[in-house]
C-alpha cells in the first residue's frame, strides 16, 4: 500500500524515524483491517438473528406476533446504523491510512 | 367512469413528470452537470426498483394469506446489502473495469467472452422476466378496476388498460433508454426517473401505514394489541420457507437483469454503495414495516372474501380517503413503471448485445468495416427488443388471463434467474470455474427450474400432461415434476428451489474441475477474481495489421462520430503521434475493444475488432503462447541461476582444496629434502665409521667400540624413522588391531610424562596436572594411548619457546565424552600452520626439526581408530591440543 498524500509523510532518508509515526500508521491500518472484519461480519450476525425467531415455539402460549415483530424490525434498524457507522469509519481509516483499494474507475 | 378519467389522466400526468424528469436529468448530463447525478442518495433510491408492483400490493397479500413469510423477501437483500464489502463492492468493480453492460455480458465476459452463454442467460433472464413483466401489467390493471363502478370489467376492457400501459412505457422507455449508446451504458435520465418513483411509493405506503396505525388503529400500542387479536396474532411461519425464500431473494437480488442493471451497470463510484449498504436496508424495513397493520385492519374491516392483493386500494376507499387511494394507486403504479422501464432496458441490452449483433455480423461477416451503420442497427436492434420483451410480458399476461396470487408468479421468476447465482459467484471468486462448468450449471438448473416449477405453475394439464404429476412421464415415478428422485417436499418452490440450484452447482463445480480454461478465460478469470488488480484489461491483440481508418469508420458507426474522433484524438495524443489516428498497438485495440464493449457488449465488440484485424483474430491464444515461453523462460533462467550458484560454491570449495593440496604438496617436497637429509646424515656417518673400521688398521678397542657404537646409534635413528613410516602406513590402511585393556587414566598419562621427559630429564618443561579429573577407568589400546600423550608431551617439551616451559593437562568431563587437554604457556602453533599440523610430513618449523613431522599424524590416526578425535585449540595462550575420547570406552572409577 502506498501512502496517500495528506497521510504520514514518507521519512526522509538518513534521518532517524519520527518516534509516533510508524506507530500510528500501524495503528490505522490495524484498525481498519477490524472495521473490514465488522463489515464482514455484520451480515452473518443479521442472518443469525433472523433465522433466530424459527427456534422461537413458546413454552406454553405460542409467541405474540408483535413481538417477533418488533424483535425482527429492531434487529432491522440496529444493524443499518451499525453499517452506516461501519461506513462512516472506514471512509475516515481510508483518508487516513490507505488509499482506496482499487480504481475509482474511468 | 369520472374516476376512471381521473385516474387516466394522473397516471398521464404523472408520466409526463416522470418525462421530465428523466429530460432535465439528460440535459444536465450532457452539459456535464453529473454530480448530483451521480449522488449515492439517487443510486440507492434506484435500489427500489427490488420492490415492485408485487411487492406493493402483493406484499400485505401475502401477509393476510401466509403470515409473516413476506418478510424474507425483504430481508434476503438486506442482508446482500449489509455485506456489501464481500460481493458488491467486488462485483461494482469488476463491473466498471470491465465496462459491463449486463448481467449476461459479465457471464460471457468472464467466461472467455462466450456468446453461447451470453446467449443462454438471456434467454433465461428473458423467460424469467416475462411472467414479471406480465404481473406488473396485471396489477395496474386490477389497481385500475378497483375504481371503476362495475366490479368485474369484462376481459377485452382489463386487457386494453394492459395494453395501453405496456404501450406508454415502451415509448417511454425506448426514449429514454437507447437516447443513445453510451459508452458506459449508463442511463442518467431513467435513473432519475426511478428514484422520483422510489420516493413516491415509499410515500404513499408510509402514508396509508400512517392512516392505518393512527387514523384507524389509534396508536402504536393499539395496534400491536390489534395484530396480536387478529389471525396472525401468534407467531408461526414455515420453517422451510422463511430459510429458503430469505436465501432465494438474496440470490434473485444479485441476478435479477434489472437489479444488476442499477446495482452494477448504472454504479459510478464506491461512495454510491456505501450510502446504499446501509440506507437500502432502512429502505427496505420502511416499505414493509405497515405492511401487517395494512394487511391486520384490511382483514377486520373489509368484508369476507376481498381481494387481500388489493388492501393497499380498497382499505381507504372503504373508509372514503379518496386522495389516499389516489395517493396508493400511484405508487402501485410507479412500482409497476419503473420495474418494467428498467427490466425492458436490461432485457432490450442483452438481447441485442447477444443475440441480435452476433447473428447481424455473422450475415454479413468479413464486411464490418465496409458498409450499414452500426450505431443503427445497435440501437434499433435494442428498440425493437423493448417493444418486443413489452409485448410478451402482455402477451403472458393476456393469455393467462391474469392469476391472481401475485407472490406465486414473483418466486417462481425469483428461482429462474437464481440459477445464474453458481456462475457469478464462481466467476468472482474461483478462478477455477470454467466456461463448460458454467454452461453445464445453467443448463441442469433452467432445465430443472422449468420442469419443476415453470412449466407446472400453468397447471397439470395444460403444458405438461396432468398424468406426469401423479406417475412421472413415461411412468416413471422417480421423474415427477414436484417429487423429484421421489423426494416430495411439502412445499413446491422449497423443492424445486432445492434441486435446481444443488444440481446446478453440483453440475457448475464438476463441469470446471473436468474441462480445461481457454487461455482467454483463464486470463479473464484472473481479471475477475482478484478485481483489485483489475485494469490492466485483456491484451487481446498482439501484432495486428488492423487499419486505423478501418477502426475509425467502425468504432464511428458505434459510438457516433464525435465520440469516436474524440477516442481516436485522445489516443493519438497518448501515443505522441502527430495526426488524428493513433497507431493500432495492441494497447489502442485493448482501449478501443473495451470502449465498443460498453456499447455492445464484450463478446461483439471482441468479434467486431476481430473482423477489421483480419486473421489476427485469436492472437490472444498466441499472446498467452507467447506469455507460456517468457513464463518457462523465466523459470529455466532461474534453475540456470540456481545452478551456476551450485557452480560457484563448489569451485569456491574445489579451490579450497587445491590450494591445500598445494600446501601439502610444498611441504610433502619440503619433507622430501628433509628426509633425504635426514637418512643422509645417519648414512654419511655410519659410512664413514665403517670405513675407518675397515681401513684404518691398529685402532685401540676403545676407539673400535666408540666408532661402532655411533654406528650402531644410527642405524637406531634410521629405524626409528622407518618404523614410524610404517606405524603410520598401517594405520592409514587400517590393518591395524587394537588391543583393548583396562587402565587408569592417571596411570597412562604417569607412564607417558615419565616416558616424554625421561632421556632429557630435568630439561625444564614443568608438567601441571589435576590428579583428581584422571580417576577415570578407560578400556582402550593403553599401548596407543600412551603413543599419543608421548608424542604431545614431547611436542611441547620440543616447541615450547616460554623462557620457563609449562605444559598443563587438564582432563574434563563433558556429556558422554572425555577431553583431554594439553597446553603449554609457548607462542602456540601459527594460525596459517594450524590446518595443516595433522597432515603428514608436516613440520611447524624448520629450525627446530627434531622429528620427521609425522607425530601428529599418528596420534590422529590412533585417536580416530580408538573412536575419538584429536584437534588443535586456536586462542589459548600456547599451543593448545585436545584429545576427545568417547566415553563408551571407558567406565567410571568405583
Amino acid at each position: 500500500m502506498t501512502r496517500p498524500p495528506g497521510g504520514v509523510p514518507p521519512r526522509p532518508p538518513g534521518k532517524p524515524p519520527a518516534r509516533h509515526a510508524p506507530f500510528q500508521v500501524e495503528r490505522q491500518s490495524f484498525r481498519r483491517r477490524r472495521l473490514i472484519d465488522a463489515a464482514c461480519a455484520l451480515p452473518l450476525l443479521g442472518w443469525v438473528l433472523w433465522w433466530l425467531p424459527l427456534l422461537w415455539r413458546g413454552a406454553d402460549a405460542p409467541m405474540p406476533a408483535s413481538l417477533v415483530l418488533v424483535y425482527i424490525f429492531g434487529i432491522w434498524l440496529g444493524l443499518a446504523l451499525a453499517a452506516a457507522r461501519l461506513v462512516r469509519l472506514l471512509k475516515g481509516s481510508h483518508s487516513a491510512a490507505a488509499p482506496p483499494s482499487g480504481g475509482e474507475g474511468p | 367512469m369520472s374516476t376512471l378519467n381521473l385516474l387516466a389522466s394522473i397516471s398521464i400526468a404523472y408520466v409526463a413528470l416522470l418525462f421530465g424528469v428523466a429530460f432535465f436529468a439528460e440535459r444536465a448530463a450532457q452539459s456535464g452537470r453529473v454530480r448530483w447525478l451521480r449522488a449515492p442518495i439517487v443510486y440507492t433510491l434506484s435500489l427500489s426498483i427490488y420492490c415492485t408492483a408485487w411487492t406493493f400490493y402483493g406484499a400485505v397479500g401475502s401477509a393476510a394469506r401466509n403470515g409473516f413469510e413476506y418478510l424474507t423477501i425483504y430481508l434476503g437483500p438486506s442482508l446482500v446489502m449489509l455485506g456489501w464489502w464481500w460481493i458488491l463492492r467486488k462485483l461494482v468493480r469488476i463491473g466498471r473495469n470491465q465496462r459491463i453492460t449486463s448481467i449476461a455480458d459479465l457471464i460471457s465476459s468472464r467466461y472467455g467472452k462466450s456468446n453461447l452463454l451470453g446467449i443462454g442467460v438471456t434467454i433465461l433472464a428473458v423467460i424469467g422476466t416475462t411472467p414479471y413483466i406480465a404481473l406488473q401489467l396485471q396489477s395496474v390493471t386490477l389497481s385500475v378496476e378497483v375504481f371503476s363502478d362495475t366490479a368485474p370489467v369484462e376481459n377485452t376492457g382489463s386487457s386494453l388498460t394492459a395494453l395501453w400501459v405496456a404501450a406508454g412505457l415502451a415509448v417511454f422507455t425506448v426514449i429514454f433508454g437507447t437516447r443513445n449508446l453510451d459508452a458506459n451504458e449508463r442511463h442518467h435520465g431513467v435513473v432519475m426517473a426511478i428514484a422520483v418513483e422510489a420516493v413516491v411509493k415509499l410515500t404513499a405506503l408510509v402514508a396509508l401505514g400512517v392512516f392505518v396505525v393512527w387514523g384507524l388503529s389509534g396508536g402504536v400500542v393499539a395496534t400491536l394489541a390489534r395484530i396480536d387479536a387478529s389471525e396472525l396474532g401468534t407467531w408461526q411461519v414455515n420453517n422451510g420457507r422463511w430459510a429458503g425464500v430469505m436465501l432465494l431473494s438474496a440470490a434473485a437480488f444479485l441476478c435479477l437483469p434489472r437489479m444488476f442493471q442499477v446495482l452494477v451497470v448504472e454504479n459510478d463510484n464506491d461512495a454510491q454503495l456505501g450510502m446504499a449498504a446501509w440506507a437500502f436496508p432502512l429502505y427496505l424495513m420502511a416499505m414493509s414495516l405497515f405492511v401487517v397493520p395494512i394487511a391486520v385492519t384490511g382483514l377486520d374491516l373489509l368484508p369476507e372474501g376481498s381481494n387481500p392483493d388489493l388492501f393497499v386500494l380498497t382499505l381507504p376507499l372503504s373508509q372514503g380517503k379518496e386522495g389516499l387511494a389516489l395517493l396508493a394507486f400511484l405508487g402501485g403504479f410507479s412500482s409497476a413503471t419503473s420495474m418494467v422501464i428498467v427490466a425492458a432496458i436490461a432485457l432490450s441490452t442483452m438481447v441485442s448485445n447477444h443475440i441480435v449483433m452476433p447473428v447481424w455480423l455473422r450475415l454479413r461477416e468479413g464486411t464490418a468495416s465496409v458498409s450499414g451503420d452500426v450505431r443503427n442497427v445497435v440501437l434499433l436492434s435494442r428498440r425493437l427488443s423493448i417493444a418486443g420483451v413489452l409485448l410478451l410480458g402482455y402477451l403472458y399476461y393476456a393469455l393467462s388471463g391474469g392469476r391472481t396470487e401475485l407472490a406465486a408468479i414473483g418466486l417462481i421468476a425469483f428461482t429462474g434467474v437464481a440459477q445464474v447465482l453458481p456462475a457469478l459467484m464462481g466467476g468472482i471468486f474461483w478462478r477455477g470455474a470454467t466456461r463448460v462448468g458454467a454452461l453445464a450449471g445453467l443448463t441442469v438448473g433452467f432445465a430443472i427450474w422449468l420442469y419443476t416449477l415453470y412449466l407446472p405453475s400453468f397447471g397439470p394439464g395444460t403444458v405438461l400432461p396432468a398424468s406426469w404429476f401423479s406417475d412421472g412421464p413415461l411412468d416413471i415415478t422417480l421423474l415427477r415434476p414436484e417429487a423429484l428422485f421421489g423426494v416430495s417436499f411439502d412445499d413446491k418452490l422449497l423443492h424445486a428451489v432445492f434441486w435446481s440450484l444443488l444440481l446446478n452447482t453440483l453440475a457448475f463445480v464438476a463441469g470446471s474441475l473436468f474441462s480445461a480454461a481457454s487461455p482467454l478465460e483463464r486470463l479473464q478469470g484472473a481479471q475477475f477474481v482478484s478485481a483489485r488488480a483489475a485494469g490492466a484489461g485483456a491484451r487481446s491483440w498482439l501484432q495486428s495489421t488492423a487499419e486505423s481508418e478501418d477502426l475509425m469508420v467502425m468504432t464511428q458507426r458505434i459510438l457516433g462520430p464525435n465520440e469516436a474522433q474524440a477516442l481516436f484524438l485522445r489516443e493519438a495524443r497518448a501515443q505522441g503521434v502527430q495526426g488524428d489516428l493513433p497507431a493500432p498497438t495492441p494497447e489502442f485495440l485493448q482501449v478501443l475493444e473495451r470502449e465498443l464493449a460498453g456499447s455492445v457488449g464484450a463478446a461483439t465488440a471482441h468479434a467486431m475488432v476481430g473482423q477489421i484485424t483480419g486473421g489476427a483474430m485469436v492472437s490472444v491464444e498466441d499472446l498467452m503462447a507467447v506469455a507460456d515461453e517468457t513464463a518457462q523462460m523465466m523459470e529455466y533462467s532461474a534453475r540456470l541461476e540456481a545452478q551456476s550458484l551450485e557452480l560457484s560454491r563448489t569451485a569456491a570449495q574445489l579451490r579450497r582444496a587445491n590450494d591445500k593440496l598445494t600446501r601439502l604438496s610444498v611441504q610433502k617436497d619440503a619433507f622430501l629434502s628433509q628426509i633425504s637429509h635426514e637418512l643422509r646424515t645417519p648414512m654419511s656417518s655410519i659410512r664413514a665409521f665403517s670405513e675407518i673400521l675397515r681401513d684404518t688398521q691398529g685402532l685401540t678397542r676403545a676407539d673400535q667400540n666408540r666408532y661402532a657404537s655411533i654406528i650402531h646409534d644410527e642405524a637406531m635413528r634410521l629405524t626409528r624413522l622407518l618404523d614410524d613410516l610404517l606405524d603410520l602406513s598401517v594405520l592409514e590402511n587400517g590393518q591395524v588391531n587394537l588391543n583393548l585393556t583396562e587402565g587408569r587414566l592417571e596411570d597412562i598419562l604417569d607412564r607417558a610424562v615419565s616416558a616424554a621427559l625421561a632421556d632429557e630429564a630435568g630439561s625444564g618443561i614443568r608438567v601441571i596436572r589435576r590428579r583428581v579429573g584422571e580417576q577415570v577407568r578407560l578400556t582402550t589400546d593403553v599401548e596407543r594411548l600412551s603413543q599419543v600423550f608421548i608424542n604431545l608431551i614431547s611436542n611441547a617439551r620440543k616447541y615450547c619457546d616460554a623462557e620457563a616451559p609449562e605444559l598443563q593437562i587438564m582432563v574434563t568431563d563433558a556429556r558422554g565424552q572425555l577431553l583431554v587437554d594439553f597446553i603449554d604457556n609457548g607462542s602456540g602453533v601459527a594460525p596459517e600452520a594450524q590446518d595443516v599440523i595433522f597432515e603428514k610430513f608436516a613440520r611447524v618449523s624448520d629450525q627446530k626439526a627434531g622429528g620427521a613431522g609425522l607425530g601428529l599424524a599418528i596420534s590422529r590416526q590412533i585417536v580416530t581408530r580408538l573412536g575419538g578425535e584429536i584437534s588443535y585449540l586456536a586462542d589459548r595462550g600456547g599451543a593448545a591440543f585436545r584429545v576427545i575420547l568417547p566415553m563408551r570406552q571407558e567406565m567410571a572409577a568405583q
